[in-house]
């Protein structure tokens, strides 16, 4: 069999169905950004580039802002977490790593709605934080825990925490212990052998959990929906708005073109960083 | 005393445990309250599988589950197949940085994207040009966009483990290329490909957003959760999330044992 009809066989069907299933999709997406709305809801294939001028209302930058904020506090607590945590199992005794790396991963397989609701459980006003703390006459009124930005972000850090920690221990666990020890010999303190040599060389790492961590915060649509009070705060509950509720779709498809620009941009951005810093990263394998 | 005060490991490791505390109590507290008789958060009036019982005699809740088996049974044969040809034709056929970027885009595409754009398409083509209606079949389409990824992510590294030369034998031996594939090939990866297959299932049962959009009047078992939980939460919610987490922690666990034999 030729190798031509190999190709086929193998990556025909896979490449076909992202083709049909994903790339003419996001091409209707595309074009439904510059169509107007039909009267009853759908679309009406009119060019306009209104649903752009509409994206820069104040209204609609203000969400895009909370959203971006959100993702940036998510992945910037997620990491201040992470990190510490990567670098404990990447330190331990070979079989130990394992173990303790499915431990860590094992929350994140399971029904992400169901670990964004026990979250609802634990800090409504009558939830189990509130009670305790009542119980334990530390406070006398319910604190407003829940529908916050507050509890959005423990959401997305919950919910998210793992996809930070494994690329984070895969660039420490690389990492060639003897640089750390050639620094302390040279009369380096631990912290600035840690600042200087360590997290420089596990850079990669660090971006690559942050763009993780970042990407599907940004977007959410669960956690702000449940735990923030299900109003229109971040760009994936407005962006569902205009799909399922409002019926504007070339408006929500505009809103998620903006969405996937972000996200090309930050990607663009870490790949830079990361080409940069290649010879300090070849030097580290 | 002193010196162990000081020393970075203890506070590391008081820090691991702080965050697996963080990870899991959440979790332990649904499982407990799922067996509290009361069904309130916050008062213990005793054990009682109640809320099991109500969740089992609930035909909207049993009739989503079933939904959602379909998908995930349907999606993930689907999913596996053309993941594991496209694992295979990956690593033996192309040698292509760009492409092996690419193949995970599906898989990391925010699932809003995804499920507006499968939306906006199943809209203008199926139910505009052809009359069909959206259901079970469109959010088993949809599933297989991004299961696939997954699928070929675990195969390949199966398949680096792979010793080529076994094939080799088998072609020199007169064996055809289905025949090798059938006989030699498939055998070998076939944990990998069962494990694939886990997690893929794993994924497609507990994925609520492109669902939400896609199933059109159909109810998952996901949508039910999420209107269960949105218009007002009822204490069924903790039966039904232990037993999600118990199904799925059991799946990921066994797709994690098949792999780990590769090496």
């Amino acid at each position: 069999m030729g190798r031509t009809f190999r190709r086929l066989v193998l990556l025909g069907p896979g490449l076909g169905w992202w083709l049909v299933f994903l790339v003419v999709p996001l091409l209707v997406v595309f074009a439904y950004s510059f169509f107007q709305r039909g009267t009853y809801g759908g679309v009406v294939f009119d060019f306009t580039l209104d649903n752009y001028v509409r994206a820069l209302d104040p209204l609609y930058l203000n969400v895009l802002w909370f959203s971006l904020r959100v993702a940036v506090i998510t992945t910037v607590v997620a990491l201040l977490i992470g990190y510490p945590a990567a670098y404990f199992i990447a330190t331990r005794p070979r079989r130990w790593r394992t173990p303790l790396l499915i431990l860590i991963i094992l929350p994140f397989w399971t029904s992400f709605l169901i670990r964004t609701y026990a979250w609802i459980v634990l800090l409504n006003r009558e939830g189990l934080i509130n009670r305790s703390l009542q119980g334990l006459g530390i406070i006398d009124q319910p604190l407003p825990l829940l529908y916050n930005e507050f509890a959005i972000v423990i959401g997305l850090v919950y919910g998210y925490l793992p996809l930070m920690i494994l690329p984070l221990y895969a660039a420490i666990e690389r990492l060639n212990p003897e640089l750390r020890e050639a620094a302390t010999n040279l009369g380096a303190r631990p912290i600035k052998v840690f600042f200087t040599v360590t997290v420089p060389l596990t850079l990669p790492g660090i971006l690559a959990g942050c763009i993780f961590v970042f990407v599907p915060s940004l977007g959410n649509f669960i956690v702000p929906d449940l735990l923030g009070g299900g109003r229109s705060i971040m760009v994936g509950n407005l962006i569902q708005g205009q799909f399922l509720k409002a019926r504007d779709w070339p408006f929500g498809a505009t809103l998620a073109l903006v969405l996937i620009a972000l996200m090309l941009v930050l990607l663009v951005v870490q790949a830079r960083i990361i080409n940069r810093d290649r010879p300090a990263d070849a030097d580290a394998n | 005393m002193r010196i162990s005060f000081l020393d970075p490991g203890r506070w590391l490791g008081a820090h691991l445990g702080l965050v697996l505390l963080f990870l899991y109590l959440p979790i332990a507290v649904l499982i407990v309250l799922s067996f509290n008789d009361s069904g309130l958060p916050t008062t213990w009036t005793g054990f009682s599988t109640r809320w099991y019982e109500a969740v089992l005699t609930d035909d909207k809740i049993l009739g989503s589950a079933v939904n959602t088996i379909i998908i995930g049974a349907i999606s993930t044969i689907i999913a596996t197949a053309i993941g594991t040809l496209l694992a295979l034709g990956l690593e033996r056929l192309t040698n292509n940085a760009l492409l092996d970027g690419l193949v995970f885009v599906p898989g990391i595409i925010p699932d809003i994207v995804l499920a507006i754009a499968l939306l906006s398409f199943y809209n203008l083509v199926f139910t505009g040009m052809l009359g069909l209606k959206l259901g079970l079949w469109s959010v088993i389409v949809a599933h297989v966009v991004f299961n696939i990824t997954f699928v070929t992510a675990i195969v390949r590294t199966r398949l680096r483990h792979f010793d080529i030369s076994i094939e080799e034998a088998s072609l020199d031996l007169g064996a055809n290329e289905i025949t090798t594939f059938r006989r030699i090939t498939l055998p070998i990866i076939l944990p990998g490909v069962i494990a694939a297959a886990l997690v893929a299932f794993t994924l497609s049962v507990d994925e609520f957003v492109v669902a939400f959009f896609t199933a059109g009047t159909t109810i998952t078992f996901p949508i039910q959760v999420y209107s269960m939980i949105r218009f007002g939460g009822t204490p069924e919610i903790n039966a039904i999330a232990t037993v999600v987490v118990f199904v799925s922690f059991v799946l990921i666990l066994a797709s994690q044992r098949l792999n780990r034999e590769q090496v």
